[in-house]
């Protein structure tokens, strides 16, 4: 029974035990250590770009630009946007769960380049050094989204090194995809074929997709920012004859596409928690897996739908209007699985299923409003107000960082060996989901009233007052929701309860092994004979949380 | 009935009943699409709950539910698409005969030209029923022109002009934000649309005495010695202008463009960039020469040129300004 506690824990040679010391850390190739070094560094930058967000909201309770300088503001919310795009969404499921999880899930000893999965996180890290030099040495006020000629020739701040920093990182981030892709082609264990992976690899496999083809783009366009504020080279410039919508062209190729980056690793996490905890076989496995490679491959055709106003042709933003419908599809697709999964099951309610039903209902409102902005009517309305603010942080925070919580619960025992408190898991599973709610729904009426976004001072509209002061009251209680799971699993690598191997009676190949797992992670190379989520053969409920 | 709803913008122009419907339409929808979702996951999480002696009964997927709960949807979206995109082609579709608003935007504020020559900052008055089109242009960075009791927005770019068009139809006081962000005071970006009524819009035109911009750029035109090429017959050395606004312009390369706001502005910044058909490439450029203002003046008279004496001197469309308050 899988339910008894290993007792010999520390015993046992695992991953976390075989070596000890600062090095063995730092030089390590093991794609679980490395998951752990990306994990630091993600929390931590989660944390440097929430705080940021709570200032923002602090200074709009108010109307008047009270609490912080016009200036001030400005970089608050630019660095908020590229610290927590660039150096946490991006990197947090990929780089953590996948890296700690593809491997293990296909049968593998390691991904196919350790040497590589190394560099990645180091680039990651030379990419958050430059961000947090960028913010140490004054800030950078562009918006994330580095618009020309302002950023290239208004700006008086760090603009370049805040460009380099995110040059840096996303060749972190083609690294990690492209050693994603080879290993999943060429890594899986006999037996495990296409149609029996997991969902999250097929999710990551698209994701992994979209970062090495779509990344390179960023990087040109973000290079060419960095070199025209250097040598004013007139590609953007229209005093020079350069076009600033080309900037937005390029920026919104990568910048569409990196939605999915953050928001598709977070479905693969649903699909294997919602089978989980309601003991059923995926519905529709090849719709799910179809839908996220539809989603990766239409997502490269919709990027101009970010420019209805911008100034492109009434034509052009007709043919991107019907393009956003057409990649709306295979996510309504997977809604509708999820919720059929549910059907027939034997549904238990632990952490990690709070974080799925959170996640079903807040994509599904992220996803609906999405549909507003892709019909051109209303978006010349609501585009550039906090109605895009919210329908952004509905998929991004709603979505994704519900996934990835979600997955942390879901996975934290295999990768810490303990468990956490479940009882705390719940109530902060119930804060975060409430405290989202209350931040970011008025933000949807506040733009429909026309509110635009980026406002440091709104004195002149008053009437937008009520709204935002709702929303930066649900700004504190998400800040204790987050701040409690960090609470709670550091506490829990020492007192937490040991964990064992397969604590969920979940299918799939890491619950097979130990947890926390050896080295290379399985004692011999396992055989699959069986579909993902066999929960028809694993007769064992979840146990019941004490 | 939303006139006086709370959390509801005020609705001051022609289109912005049609975007309200839309946008009800789509909120009933999804209201519905949500509670369709939420339904089913609450209903299933309770009853499928774990209970003893009962294990999950395994359902195969099924490709008739994939295939009805794709097409479905898509055929909403498609209904959403098509209702948006009308909307959307009818807000970029100015009327011909629409009074026309000259717009320079620079950080932080907003200058306006009225073709009747009346210039103001930060501060936009228009009369209730009068189509009116703004023909805007940035000195700096990329601005947005967006009032929210219209439910309109335009960027506004450094370069080249672009434009939208509106019909008040309610009088009183609204917002004029930037709505792209443009640095530090883009929040101070802001100024009043002040719809008044055709009489007291009038009143208002009459009072500083300026002279139409057709005319300022009609003075320009000599001054700057555009007329001694730009003849009004067929002996200049450079095309001549009368009735060349709003008509395809067939080029040397054998290219043909339709000469709007944006052609002429280029064909006096840089003139080699399309050369007229029959003609040679010997006008300088005007760049650094003129400001923004002073374009606004000439491309003004340019597209004056051709029409009838009383439309060119700012007087046309007020006798369509009848009022159509309801």
């Amino acid at each position: 029974m899988a339910t008894a506690a290993v007792g010999e824990l520390g015993e046992r040679e695992n991953y976390l035990n075989r070596e000890y010391g600062i090095k063995s850390w730092l030089l390590t190739v093991d794609h679980k250590r490395i998951a752990l070094l990306y994990l630091a560094g993600i929390t931590f930058f989660f944390f440097i770009g929430g705080f940021f967000a709570l200032l923002i909201r602090l200074e709009l309770m108010t109307p008047a630009g009270d609490l912080v300088q016009a200036d001030t503001y400005n970089k608050l919310f630019t660095m908020h946007g590229q610290v927590m795009i660039f150096f946490f969404l991006i990197p947090a499921v990929p780089a953590v769960l996948g890296n700690f999880l593809i491997p293990m899930m296909i049968g593998a000893k390691d991904l196919a380049f350790p040497h590589i999965n190394l560099l990645s996180w180091y680039l990651y890290i030379l990419g958050g050094t430059l961000m947090l030099y960028t913010i140490l040495a004054g800030g950078v006020d562009t918006g994330w989204t580095f618009y020309t000629p302002l950023s290239t020739e208004f700006l008086k701040t760090q603009v370049i090194t805040a460009a380099l920093a995110v040059f840096v990182a996303g060749f972190s981030s083609i690294l990690t995809g492209l050693n994603f892709i080879v290993t999943i082609h060429r890594m899986r264990c006999p037996g495990m074929t296409w149609d029996r992976l997991p969902l999250f690899v097929w999710a990551h496999y698209a994701t992994s997709l979209i970062q090495v083809l779509g990344t390179p783009v960023l990087a040109i366009a973000i290079v060419l920012v960095a070199l025209e504020r250097l040598l004013h080279l007139g590609v953007f410039n229209p005093a020079m004859g350069g076009d600033p919508l080309l900037f937005q062209h390029l920026f919104w190729f990568y910048s569409h596409p990196a939605v999915y980056i953050m928001i598709l690793p977070g479905m693969g996490i649903i699909s294997e928690i919602v089978c989980c905890f309601s003991r059923k076989r995926i519905f529709g496995y090849t719709a799910m897996a179809l839908a996220v490679l539809g989603i990766a491959v239409v997502g490269f055709l919709v990027w101009a739908h970010h420019m209805f106003v911008a100034g492109i042709s009434i034509y052009a933003a007709l043919v991107f209007s019907i393009l956003s419908y057409f990649v709306a599809v295979p996510s309504a697709i997977k809604v509708f699985n999820w919720t059929a999964t549910l059907y027939k099951g034997s549904i238990t309610y632990q952490t990690p299923m709070l974080y799925a039903f959170g996640f079903i209902g807040l994509f599904t409102i992220g996803g609906l409003t999405g549909l507003f902005l892709a019909c051109l009517g209303i978006d010349v309305h609501v585009t550039d107000t906090y109605f895009v603010v919210a329908h952004f942080h509905y998929i991004m925070v709603g979505g994704m960082v519900m996934a990835y919580l979600g997955g942390m619960h879901f996975w934290w025992p295999k990768i810490s060996g303990r468990m956490y408190p479940e009882g705390w898991g719940r109530l902060a599973a119930l804060i975060v989901f409430l405290g989202f709610n209350l931040t970011f729904f008025p933000q949807f009426i506040l733009g429909y009233m026309g509110m635009p976004r980026r406002y440091w001072d709104y004195s002149k509209a008053p009437e937008f007052q009520i709204l935002n002061v709702l929303s930066t009251a649900g700004a504190t209680i998400l800040a204790v929701g987050y701040l409690l799971p960090m609470t709670y699993f550091l506490w829990s690598m020492r007192y937490g309860e040991p964990a064992p191997d397969n604590p969920w009676n979940a299918a799939g190949l890491e619950w097979m092994t130990s947890s926390p797992p050896p080295t290379y992670n399985f004692d011999e190379e396992p055989v699959v004979t069986w579909e993902a989520y066999n929960y028809d053969e694993i007769k064992e409920e979840v146990p019941v949380a004490q | 009935m939303l006139e006086n709803m709370p959390f509801w913008p005020a609705r001051a122009s022609a289109a912005a009943g049609n975007v309200d419907a839309l946008y009800i339409f789509l909120v009933v929808v999804s209201a519905l699409m949500v509670t369709l979702i939420f339904t089913m996951v609450i209903v299933f999480a309770i009853r499928f709950r774990r209970r003893a002696g009962r294990c999950a009964e395994q359902v195969e997927g099924s490709a008739a539910l994939e295939i009805t709960w794709s097409v479905i949807p898509f055929c909403v979206f498609m209904v959403f698409f098509v209702w948006g995109a009308s909307v959307y082609f009818r807000e970029h579709t100015p009327p011909r005969d629409a009074a026309e608003v000259y717009t320079v935007a620079k950080q932080w504020m907003w200058k306006f030209e009225h073709q009747e020559g009346q210039r103001e900052l930060n501060e936009l008055h228009v009369p209730v029923g009068r189509d009116m089109k703004m023909i805007m242009i940035s000195q700096d960075v990329i601005h947005s022109f967006y009032v929210p009791a219209f439910r309109i927005k335009q960027d506004v770019l450094p370069g080249r002009y672009t434009t939208i068009w509106f019909r008040a139809t309610k009088a009183g006081t609204y917002h004029l934000f930037c709505a792209e962000y443009c640095g530090t005071l883009h929040s101070g970006m802001i100024g009043w649309v002040v719809v008044m009524e055709p009489r007291d819009y009038q009143a208002w035109l009459s009072g500083g005495g300026n002279q139409p911009l057709a005319v300022t750029g009609q003075k320009l035109f000599s001054e700057l010695g555009c007329s001694t090429c730009h003849r009004f017959d067929t002996q200049g050395r450079g095309p001549n202008l009368t009735g060349v606004y709003g008509k395809p312009v067939l080029l040397e390369d054998g290219r043909t463009v339709m000469a709007d706001e944006n052609y002429i502005r280029e064909s006096i910044l840089s003139p080699n960039a399309k050369i007229v058909n029959g003609f040679k490439p010997i006008m300088p450029t005007f760049q650094g020469l003129v400001s923004d203002e002073q374009l606004s003046a000439l491309v003004a008279y340019v597209k004056s040129l051709g029409q009838s004496q009383s439309e060119q001197t700012g007087a046309r469309g007020m006798a369509t300004a009848t009022p159509q308050t309801k």
